[in-house]
């Protein structure tokens, strides 16, 4: 088990470069219309509008897809469900799985959800894939006047992480040592698992314990005002990205209303 | 510029009975560089605590008066740098450069003077990558390196170092005891707590001992200190040079093959290793960090799968990574390098009783041998307290007795006598000699040139040195 937790973008392409608070106040903008709505037209063109967006923000497509093959689970989960449970069962009758009978309703239900949730998380996904943890820290801070005690702090604890994979092996190791296993016992494996992560857990917070006291011995609850090391900007470029993208949802939103194929999630 | 006073100065945490400190009279006078000693327990690290200002008024009690250039330690922070132990959880951002500016960044440096700063420290300490190295692709030297640079970069007018190498094998020691060495000027004042005090010596003018009981029981030069100190110093556990230890050859001629590794490696983390530990006999696998020795350990010990080659043990058909865990312990005994990660329970006595419990032996047989090794390792006093709350020697003694109590032939330690007290390093030494006499086979994973000359009977060097660190650019 490794985290990935390292950009995966080439960080010269011209909108990975954008400042990273431009870019995670995009994704929620170009978002946030599709939750609205219910069709598969609104999210379709979304994605189309994603897909199309990415070169330029340098990140090839098979890379994306191997950081996005959990939400094909999500995807196939969704389809499950659908074709068991859906309650709409109009349209036209397509085929039938065993007692259940498919229908165009419940393919274009399914179809807008499995949509619905790539072109949500998308988003977010390049945005994460594009920036570096200690430059979204810093916007935050410089240019979302969010607290350094909060954005800096959250970026060290980030760091610590990867730590959390080896302390775990090192734990369950040694419990096999003091002659703790749980063989083929599903109850004492699940006891196993919590007890050995109550172990990371304290682990965790003693170890959270001595990285804020040395923190605050470099002058972190110091009440003079902070310095910035690394300057993030926010330009035009970064406004441009933010309307853009705001645009570009609303663009989308509109033409599923002009089309008829708005469907309100609420009434 | 910094001058330390301390009168009569006193510390007890709140909720505790004792004082962590009591009774300290010392003037520290500007530039003078100090080892502060004293056995473990003697209030060493809470006296740093107290003078980086980071006891708060509220969490204990204080006594006395503690001074920085006439100034409660709370309000001269900004003048006093402190490095730990641990390099893990004193680097705070992912990138070399970034987080020797986190300091700077938080005491307000304008930012055009930031990276000049940075760039000077890095130079001090000696580190040899470009400030966009990532700070876990570091050693731990050279992370503890990192840290003395973002200590040293604040230009701090007392340098405090709470045992700076206790966390680092010998090479990773020797790269912060040079950076120190080079990077100190003689415009601050240094104090450092090391119980290695051969490693220290270079670095120092002055010695100040605490007592255990309160107060300082010796102070001045450290010839003087160490002429007129010395052997009680050594008795209470200080690494005090030129003290010569126990040596224990074997008595009897190695017996049977317990356990042998046939060309088994494993991916990534150890090359190929064809090895035999045998019973009555001490094995010592050496060798640079990188080499694998621990990976060994874990396979030696039936807890990993080889990923190529083959563990024989015990003369069974299967391979020891495949026994049941229980089965396991009755026959090899493993302790880990830090010895937290092996406690379970909350109370020391449990600790010993959990593997014979799980062996299925009767009540009477558990408690007798709990109370055998509460007794043989000095644990009586501790039986119902928290293994959590041991201290170091105290936690690494309990880890060998939570080995020993389900009574294997074969036993397997990585690094058992790191970062350890003289006095603690002595009564080790001398119990796995004893086991060894009685037949044991002892495989101990260790850096510890100490050990191996007064114990090892046989040592099995692993190779594959590490690759030369790439020359720093400047940005």
């Amino acid at each position: 088990m490794t985290l990935v937790l390292e950009p995966i973008a080439d960080p010269a392409a011209p909108l990975a470069r954008r400042n990273p608070v431009a870019k995670l106040g995009a994704a929620l903008l170009f978002s946030a219309p599709l939750i609205a709505t219910l069709d598969p037209l609104t999210p379709a063109l979304a994605l189309a509008v994603e897909l199309g967006v990415l070169p330029f923000f340098g990140v090839r497509y098979g890379v994306l897809a191997r950081r996005a093959w959990p939400l094909t689970l999500a995807a196939a989960g969704i389809l499950v469900t659908m074709v068991l449970f859906a309650a709409d069962r109009t349209g036209a009758h397509l085929v039938a799985v065993g007692p259940f009978d498919i229908t165009t309703g419940v393919v274009a239900g399914a179809l807008g959800l499995v949509l619905r949730v790539f072109a949500v998380a998308l988003p977010g996904i390049i945005v994460f894939a594009t920036t570096d943890p200690t430059d979204l820290a810093d916007a935050l801070v410089q240019n979302a006047k969010a607290p350094a005690r909060f954005a800096i702090g959250a970026l060290a604890a980030f760091r610590l992480i990867p730590l959390l994979t080896e302390e775990w092996q090192m734990l369950s190791l040694a419990r096999r040592a003091r002659g703790i296993d749980a063989g083929r016992n599903p109850l004492a494996k699940l006891r196993l698992f919590t007890s050995t992560a109550f172990a990371l857990l304290v682990g965790a917070l003693r170890r959270g314990g001595r990285l804020a006291t040395a923190m605050d011995a470099r002058g972190f609850d110091s009440t003079t005002p902070r310095t910035y090391a690394r300057r993030q900007h926010f330009t035009g470029a970064d406004v441009a990205l933010v309307v853009g993208a705001g645009v570009l949802g609303a663009a989308a939103l509109t033409t599923s209303v002009l089309t008829g194929f708005f469907n309100p999630i609420l009434g | 510029m910094a001058e330390v006073l301390l009168r009569d100065f006193g510390w007890r945490h709140a909720g505790r009975r004792s004082w962590a400190v009591r009774g300290v009279d010392l003037r520290i006078r500007h530039g003078e560089r100090v080892l502060l000693l004293g056995p473990s327990g003697a209030g060493k690290s809470t006296l740093l605590a107290a003078l980086a200002g980071l006891l708060p008024e509220d969490s204990g009690e204080a006594e006395g008066t503690v001074e920085i250039d006439g100034l409660d330690p709370r309000k001269a922070r900004d003048g006093v740098g402190l490095l730990f132990q641990d390099p893990q959880t004193q680097l705070v951002m992912a990138r070399s450069g970034d987080d020797v500016a986190f300091g700077l960044e938080n005491r307000g440096v304008p930012a055009g003077e930031i990276w000049p700063r940075v760039s000077d420290a890095l130079d001090r300490v000696g580190f040899p990558y470009p400030i966009t190295r990532g700070t876990s692709a570091l050693s731990g030297g050279e992370q503890q390196r990192l840290a003395l640079a973002g200590v040293l970069a604040l230009r701090p007018g007392l340098v405090l170092l709470d045992e700076p190498t206790a966390n680092l094998d010998p090479a990773g020691g020797e790269l912060i005891r040079e950076a120190i060495a080079r990077a100190h000027d003689r415009d601050s004042t240094l104090i450092v707590v090391e119980h290695r005090v051969a490693e220290a010596l270079p670095l120092i003018d002055r010695v100040v001992v605490l007592a255990p009981g309160g107060g300082v029981a010796a102070d001045g030069a450290p010839e003087v200190v160490f002429a007129g100190h010395g052997p009680s110093l050594a008795e209470q556990g200080v690494w005090v040079p030129g003290y010569p230890l126990p040596r224990h050859p074997a008595v009897a001629a190695p017996g049977d093959d317990l356990v042998r590794a046939h060309a088994a490696a494993f991916r990534h983390r150890l090359t190929e290793v064809s090895m035999t530990a045998r019973g009555g006999e001490v094995l010592a696998v050496t060798g640079p960090n990188g080499a694998g020795k621990s990976t060994l350990a874990l396979l030696l010990g039936g807890l990993l799968a080889p990923t190529a080659g083959r563990i024989e043990a015990f003369g069974e058909a299967r391979p020891p990574h495949k026994w049941r865990a229980a089965h396991l312990t009755s026959r090899i005994g493993s302790v880990f390098q830090s010895p937290e990660h092996q406690f379970v329970t909350s109370r020391v006595a449990d600790e010993l009783a959990l593997g014979p419990r799980r062996l299925g032996r009767s009540p009477a047989q558990v408690s007798a041998t709990v109370d055998d090794l509460l007794a043989r390792l000095r644990l009586t006093a501790l039986a119902g307290a928290n293994p959590h709350t041991l201290s170091g020697g105290e936690a690494r003694r309990l880890s060998v007795a939570t080995a020993l109590a389900t009574a294997p032939r074969l036993l397997v330690l990585d690094e058992p006598t790191f970062g350890q007290d003289r006095r603690t390093w002595i009564e080790l030494v001398a119990l796995l000699a004893a086991l060894r006499d009685e037949g044991h086979g002892i495989v101990a994973v260790t850096h510890d040139e100490a050990f191996v000359t007064s114990l090892a009977d046989r040592v099995h060097p692993l190779g594959v040195p590490a690759p030369p660190p790439l020359p720093r650019l400047r940005p």
